[in-house]
């Protein structure tokens, strides 16, 4: 157990310096769009609200988890959408 | 699919989403990078149906359907002016979606073992505190943006202490919890107690602070997807939902830099209504209260414009919120056929997030050229004949540079104040976001032009053309 822990909080010490460092240098006028699309990245949480409902096997896990899908699936697809409406406005430009 | 596969898969999504925003974060690229993450996350999803720990699919498509026609259909319609609001639900959605996994993950630990295992204890609690916290707070900041309620700070007595005792008593349900000492009836408390603990904390905030909550509430989603990671083992999550949370609170310090304030200030501050900004804007309000302004009319402004060399728009929420952008990218087009210079004096916090107003501007096909940032348009401001300030406010207030006492004193503002003439397009003489006078309305050098500002405008368009 303790070694799997250890792992996680590996992958999550590197990944905070990486969110950090990858958006460091931004411009400001993209800042409204990058807002959009990391909100849609953590609608990564689709993944596991799949998993809790696919293992579902009761009525209350079954309601709540397909609230957790329906959720997520809103910030997934909403979330790229929008950030894909706001970028066209721009490239449209070039 | 073989675990195996799956983590190979997990692995191949993470690095897209790593590339998807280096890539957004560049204006060559950010289109292609938002595509980027969308792949990633098509990858991880896919694989994860195939995950042979799921039982039935029926339930799964009808709320993956269902979820994607929603979310589909709102990012189609919305305007580009209540994009924030947009955002905000959005993010509400994700922050609701870790705290109901995170439920249900301790649900399944109830059910199956005699004990919870500390890390997944404390990662569920986390998950759920957060993400539901940042699902409630989301929607209040929603409300405010949309109008549903007030957008003034609300405050009230003992508020402070009120959160606090809150924040602790959340904190204790969730040790309680976690050392096996209480049931699932009590998360269920703890976790409404958390949703309440949302609308608390945001209500205090003015709606021009909303942005930076908004951007806040984005990086806890982020965090709340890397509890739900640590409960699930899932590595996938856990790289997405931190690198959100790190990139969304550097752009959340951003945003207070552009404003000049720090966090703590935005966050407990109550800005924009509460005692201390109304006591420190009374001192200013006073001296200004014997003045009276000077109105124009659409025909004066039209001829100073038009006969002028140089114009600098500085364009505000109140443009976005008339939907006056193509009609000033019309009035633009008309000075710039008669020879006048046009330029656009772009705060950054101009709009209602950092950024907006110039996909505001993008939208009414304004040239990317003629925005300038506020370093450097501040220095030609002086040689400018006309500023003509739509519907902004705070943003070009002197106090912020000359009273020490006002509460936005220190933030960098347009210097809208050193061209030779001011137009002000207001719709009335209503005090800005921050709850307070604005001593540019009354310069010598400044004319007001009541309205609506796309009536205003198109008045002014009639009368560039009649010159």
């Amino acid at each position: 157990m303790i070694d799997a822990l250890l792992f996680d909080l590996t992958v999550f010490a590197l990944a905070i310096f990486l969110g950090f460092e990858v958006i460091s240098k931004v411009p400001v006028i993209l800042h409204t769009p990058l807002m959009s699309g990391t909100n849609a990245i953590h609608g990564i949480v689709l993944v596991g609200a799949l998993l809790v409902l696919g293992g579902a096997d009761t009525t209350f896990a079954r309601v709540l988890g397909f609230v957790a899908v329906f959720l997520g699936a809103v910030n997934v697809v909403g979330g790229f959408l929008v950030t894909d409406r706001m970028l066209l406005m721009f490239a449209k430009k070039r | 699919m073989t675990p195996t596969a799956i983590h190979a898969a997990y692995l191949l999504a993470s690095i897209l989403f790593i590339v998807g925003l280096k890539r957004l974060s560049s204006p060559r690229t950010a289109r292609n990078g938002n595509l980027t993450a969308s792949l990633g996350m098509l990858i991880a999803i896919v694989v994860t149906l195939l995950d042979r720990q799921i039982l039935s699919y029926p339930l799964i498509f009808a709320a993956l359907v269902l979820g994607s026609g929603v979310g589909a259909v709102a990012a189609r319609r919305v305007a580009m002016t209540d994009m924030p609001q947009m955002v905000a639900l959005f993010n509400g959605s994700g922050g609701g979606a870790a705290a109901l996994v995170s439920t249900l993950e301790l649900f399944h630990i109830f059910r199956t073992e005699p004990l919870i295992p500390v890390d997944a204890g404390v990662s569920i609690v986390l998950g759920a505190l957060i993400g539901a916290v940042s699902f409630s707070g989301s929607i209040v900041a929603w409300a405010k943006l949309q109008g549903v309620i007030g957008e003034r700070a609300t405050t009230y007595p003992g508020q402070k202490a009120l959160n606090l005792l809150l924040l602790v008593v959340n904190l204790v349900l969730a040790v309680l919890v976690d050392s096996n000492q209480a049931g699932f009836g009590t998360f269920l408390i703890f976790l409404v107690a958390c949703l309440l603990l949302g609308v608390l904390a945001v209500l205090p905030i003015g709606g021009g602070d909303m942005p930076v909550v908004i951007s806040l509430l984005n990086s806890f989603t982020g965090l709340a997807t890397a509890a739900t990671g640590f409960a699930l083992h899932n590595v996938v999550l856990i790289i997405s939902g931190t690198l959100v949370g790190a990139s969304g609170t550097l752009l959340t310090v951003l945003m207070c830099k552009a404003m000049n304030r720090p966090i703590t200030n935005v966050l407990f501050g109550a800005f924009g209504g509460g005692p201390a900004a109304q006591a420190a804007a009374g001192g200013r309000a006073a001296d200004l209260a014997g003045q009276s302004v000077r109105e124009a009319t659409a025909e004066d402004v039209a001829t100073m414009m038009g006969y002028g060399q140089s114009v600098i728009v500085v364009p505000g929420y109140g443009l976005a919120v008339a939907q006056a952008q193509h009609m000033v990218r019309e009035l633009a087009d008309l000075l710039k056929k008669r020879g006048v210079a046009v330029r656009y004096a772009i705060h950054p916090v101009a709009g209602r997030m950092p950024g907006h107003m110039n996909v505001l501007l993008a939208e009414a096909n304004v040239p990317y050229e003629e925005l300038y940032d506020l370093d450097q348009i501040n220095p030609e401001f002086e040689r400018a004949d006309v500023a003509l300030v739509v519907g902004a406010n705070d943003v070009v207030n002197p106090a912020a540079r000359t009273d020490p006492a006002s509460p936005i004193y220190g933030m960098p503002i347009l210097d809208a104040d050193k061209a030779k003439h001011i137009v002000i397009l207001k719709r009335s003489m209503k005090p800005g976001f921050a709850g307070i006078e604005n001593e540019l309305f009354y310069d010598p050098k400044a004319m007001m032009l009541f309205g609506d500002a796309k009536d205003s405008i198109s008045k002014l368009v009639a009368a560039v053309k009649a010159l």
